[in-house]
């Protein structure tokens, strides 16, 4: 298989790597980065578990290719926390009770802090707009509204 | 902390915190490894870092039923990479969770039952060779007839699933409780309804996983994976790959998820470890979304026929119920899946007469199994749905019904399950007001309703399924020279915050901070066995060993204490960071109360244990522990609805539930299972089924499984009510499975209040409620066709 040399950020971080063509950036985050921070729950754009931020935009990992992320800023849950401190998201999310088995957990926040960039003050219909392609299987999705409301209002 | 000895010493007391601690227990409390969670820095089992290992793979039957003719794996064996390749011959004996019901090959052996069940397995060195690997299997099958529903496997020229289970039946219940006849002769009003419920899945969000480490030098394997029951995996291990139980370590370390699908050990388990063992190394298995749903274990598709008399003043006076469920391939959970159908039907209520008979059946496709609220959901809603119906007819209020037949604990229900405490009645009060039912119900405007209906469950089984006679929960509590309290447990957090819990309770007896707490959790080389996270049984049983291994930590300490100061352990005020003699300004702090007691012994190991009494463990006849508990959980809610006679959607405006969960540890915690709970029941009873043609599964997967997404997902308003259970840790029962049993009932009892139809199949998805408004117009027209017929009739006769 066919391998090509990538230039990338990932979480402020420039790397280059060598990745095959078929490569996906799932895959290429876990194994290659060994940032396992990022979930596969599905067998390709179903669950939202994998959602990553490329160039602040949420994208799903689980069906963007590694190569196409050449000269692009990638961005994963394990980023989000600065010198120790956990984002207003993590914060909340831990707070309010946002997680519970942690599984949708990363894609979960990374998409809500996609939405924070773009609207730091969502009304609650978009934050279930941003949300919509997450799924969460334990919580029911109102302590995560919360936790999404509680971290915009910080 | 060098100080500290010398205060004591010299017999000062050391500086009391300035604020009087704050109580642990009835906090709101964030799940003390959430950061882990929000951080990523959790590690799943497919997170795990092994360095390089070896890939594998599961080849899956094409066939429904079939006889095994032969497994040809010479080819695949041949390709250069390849490891290892199993089949079912490679096993030491079949497994199955219940003990007198092991039906069940990893790896398929003689026979298929449903399609993409596992015949084969293969490690490699890397994906594509795993999958060329299966590819070069050669599976010679000859197919049999195949049975997708249960009415078709019952039929008398059937072909047998399994040799023995006349009629595809793998468990036949028949109950009798009090005079059913003279119950139905005393009654106002008899009716007989049915109901049928498609199944549903799990539908955790973690894919199913598997690591296996085996060392062939000293045959010791390690299996990491995803189980809420490590303990049965590790049993079945020992007996599926015939090996000492000793020389097996299970880890389980954190789990997306478990919902029931888990509380199995699923043939990836085994096979996985297998593959290690034949391959002389370590293995990883990672299963896809579809294999997740063949893997199934999910909740039967069920047939209910349910007939109930009621006095006019809503007193229920006889129930008679029968119940088919389509249970799949093999026994698994099966068997206790349709006796709690019958267990939980009607002791929610004071109910004098009973007769249930329940048909669990064996069929072509993927095994179902336990799912939260395991067996008695569709049955609650049945029974709530034929209530409402009744109190309709009789122009009593939803509400009046249901308190006509409240319990008064203690009692005995008729099938010997013990009610210590009950707070339905606080739950009724509260969600009556919350929802505005008395002003705003028959006022709403048309498409738009209210529902009610009530719900209980077991804080755990009261004889666990492997019945040892062994106390139901152990916990080892150790404290060393660091002042550092590590709780030793075999209790799975699959993010209930079981951890979380077992800390509050230890902290709490011993007046310490939640930081002095650690919990190691399900690494069976270090904690002790626990039967596992299922049936809600980790607060109940697990708190209340907890909070005896804490009590006797907390004994060792202050007996230490009082032997350094020279007094009576009596005379210690205990008061965790620090403890005095009565009366006097002579104390220690924690460091000097824990150097004393290491003095003695050195490292403190202490031990909690907790068995459910022997009256709570139900009653004598065939399948009474089944629905046996030490505290049974309620909850009544009522739901909103707005459905769209145009197209048949149904929305969820909101929800008010009320949970009785004896006495809430972790409030935060509590609230999150209860809305989780009645999310799930929302799930199933709105968009979620599996659909099979000829047992090919047609929705494998999280875009066609019609799982909520946080769009149609409404606000739930939770209440807490707290009956205080005389035996609960605290007064604690659960709270994860309760409050789902009532939500489906309460839906179709809002549509029917919406729009005057009563749903009696399950789910109720657009293209089911606009069939129904359809034929109910289809109805009506010729109802006005026939009237007019009549009237035309004299004139034209």
């Amino acid at each position: 298989m066919a391998k090509r040399l990538i230039e990338l950020t990932v979480n402020g971080r420039p790397r280059e790597d060598a990745v095959a063509d078929h490569m996906l950036l799932l895959d290429y985050l876990r194994q290659t980065v060994g940032l396992t921070g990022t979930k596969e729950g599905c067998d390709g754009g179903e669950c939202g578990a994998c959602t990553v931020l490329i160039d602040g935009e949420p994208r799903l990992a689980c069906i963007t290719l590694a190569a196409s992320c050449e000269g692009r800023n990638v961005e994963t849950i394990e980023g989000l926390a600065i010198d120790g401190r956990m984002s207003r998201l993590q914060q909340a999310f831990h707070e309010k009770l946002g997680t519970q088995c942690g599984f949708c957990t990363p894609g979960m926040i990374m998409a809500a802090e996609g939405l924070l960039r773009r609207r730091p003050s969502p009304t609650e219909i978009e934050i279930r707009e941003a949300l919509s392609g997450n799924l969460c299987r334990c919580t029911g999705y109102v302590k995560i509204i919360e936790s999404v409301q509680a971290a915009a209002g910080d | 902390m060098n100080d500290i000895v010398d205060t004591a010493t010299r017999g000062h007391a050391p500086a009391a915190p300035a604020v009087s601690r704050e109580r642990t227990v009835g906090q709101r409390t964030p799940l003390i490894d959430g950061i882990e969670k929000v951080t990523g820095r959790a590690r799943y089992t497919a997170d795990l870092p092994f360095g390089e290992t070896l890939v594998g793979r599961i080849l899956r039957s094409p066939i429904a039923h079939g006889s095994i003719r032969g497994i040809d794996t010479t080819a695949a064996r041949a390709i250069p990479g390849v490891r290892a390749v199993v089949t079912g011959e490679d096993f030491a004996a079949p497994y199955g969770v219940i003990p007198i019901a092991q039906n069940e090959w990893p790896l398929a052996r003689d026979k298929v039952r449903y399609r993409g069940e596992p015949v084969a397995a293969v490690a490699a060195v890397d994906e594509a060779t795993a999958e060329a690997a299966l590819a070069a299997i050669v599976l010679d099958i000859e197919p049999l007839p195949a049975y997708f529903h249960a009415g078709e496997a019952r039929a008398a020229d059937a072909v047998l699933l399994h040799e023995k289970k006349a009629g595809n039946i793998e468990r036949e219940v028949d109950q009798s409780f009090g005079d059913v006849d003279a119950g139905f002769a005393a009654a106002d009003l008899v009716r007989e309804q049915t109901f049928h419920y498609a199944e549903v899945a799990h539908g955790q969000i973690e894919l199913n996983a598997a690591v296996a480490a085996y060392e062939p030098e000293c045959d010791r394997l390690t299996t990491y994976s995803v189980t809420q029951v490590p303990y049965y995996l590790h049993l079945t291990l020992a007996r599926c790959l015939g090996m000492d139980g000793s020389r097996i370590r299970v880890v389980k370390p954190f789990v997306g998820g478990g919902f029931g699908h888990r509380v199995e050990p699923l043939n990836f388990e085994m096979i996985t470890a297998l593959l290690a063992r034949a391959a002389g190394g370590t293995v990883k298995m990672g299963l896809s979304r579809e294999e997740c749903f063949l893997t199934h274990r999910g909740r039967p598709e069920t047939d209910i026929r349910l007939r109930l008399g009621l006095k006019k003043t809503g007193e229920i006076t006889a129930v008679d119920c029968e119940i088919v469920q389509r249970g799949g391939a093999y026994g698994g959970y099966g068997l206790v899946t349709i006796l709690y159908a019958g267990a939980l039907l009607h002791a929610l209520y004071t109910v004098p007469a009973v007769k249930y008979r329940g048909y669990r059946v064996y069929t072509n496709t993927p095994p179902c199994g336990a799912m939260r609220g395991h067996g008695a959901v569709d049955a609650r809603h049945a029974f709530e749905s034929l209530l409402d119906i009744m109190a309709g007819e009789l122009r009593l209020d939803p509400f009046a019904v249901r308190r006509a037949n409240l319990i008064a604990p203690p009692y005995r229900t008729l099938n010997d399950l013990q009610v210590n405490s009950y707070g339905i009645p606080a739950c009724l009060d509260w969600v009556e007001a919350a929802s505005g039912w008395k002003t705003r119900r028959g006022q709403l405007p048309r498409g738009r309703g209210l529902g009610l209906a009530c719900s209980h469950y077991v804080s755990g089984s009261a004889k666990p399924v492997h019945w040892s006679g062994e106390p139901h929960a152990v916990i080892n509590l150790k404290l060393d020279f660091d002042g550092g309290i590590t709780i030793l447990t075999g209790a799975s957090d699959i993010g209930q915050g079981s951890s979380t819990l077992l800390a509050q309770i230890v902290a709490e007896v011993l007046s310490l901070p939640l930081a002095r707490i650690r919990v190691i959790a399900t690494d069976s080389a270090l904690t002790p066995k626990d039967n596992g996270s299922y049936s809600s049984r980790v607060s109940f049983m697990v708190g209340n060993a907890a909070l005896r291994a804490a009590q006797e930590m907390k004994r060792v300490l202050v007996a230490a204490a009082a032997k350094r100061l020279e007094v009576q352990p009596d005379d210690i005020e205990w008061e965790g960071e620090h403890c005095r003699v009565s009366g006097t300004d002579r104390g220690l702090d924690f460091a000097a109360a824990v150097d004393a007691a290491l003095v003695d012994s050195g490292t403190l190991i202490v031990k909690g244990t907790w068995s459910t009494p022997p009256e709570t463990q139900g009653g004598k006849f065939r399948g009474a522990a089944v629905g046996s508990t030490a505290g049974f959980s309620y909850a009544a809610q009522v739901v909103e609805v707005s459905v769209d006679e145009d197209t048949g959607a149904v929305t969820v405006e909101r929800v008010w539930v009320a949970h009785d969960c004896g006495f809430a540890i972790n409030p935060l915690a509590v609230e999150g299972q209860v809305q989780g709970a009645v999310w799930m029941g929302m799930g199933q009873a709105l968009s979620e089924e599996t659909q099979y043609h000829e047992g090919l599964p047609l929705r494998p997967s999280m875009l066609d499984y019609r799982i909520p997404t946080i769009v149609e997902s409404p606000p739930i308003e939770v209440k807490l009510v707290e009956s205080h259970d005389p035996l609960g840790p605290f007064g604690a029962k659960e709270a994860s499975e309760g409050s789902l049993h009532s939500f489906a009932p309460a839906l179709t009892n809002a549509i029917c209040d919406a729009i005057g139809i009563r749903l009696t199949e399950l789910p109720a998805s657009p293209d089911r409620v606009l069939e129904a408004i359809q034929a109910r117009k289809r109805k009506e027209r010729l109802r006005a066709s026939a009237g007019a017929l009549t009237q035309r009739a004299p004139v034209g006769g």
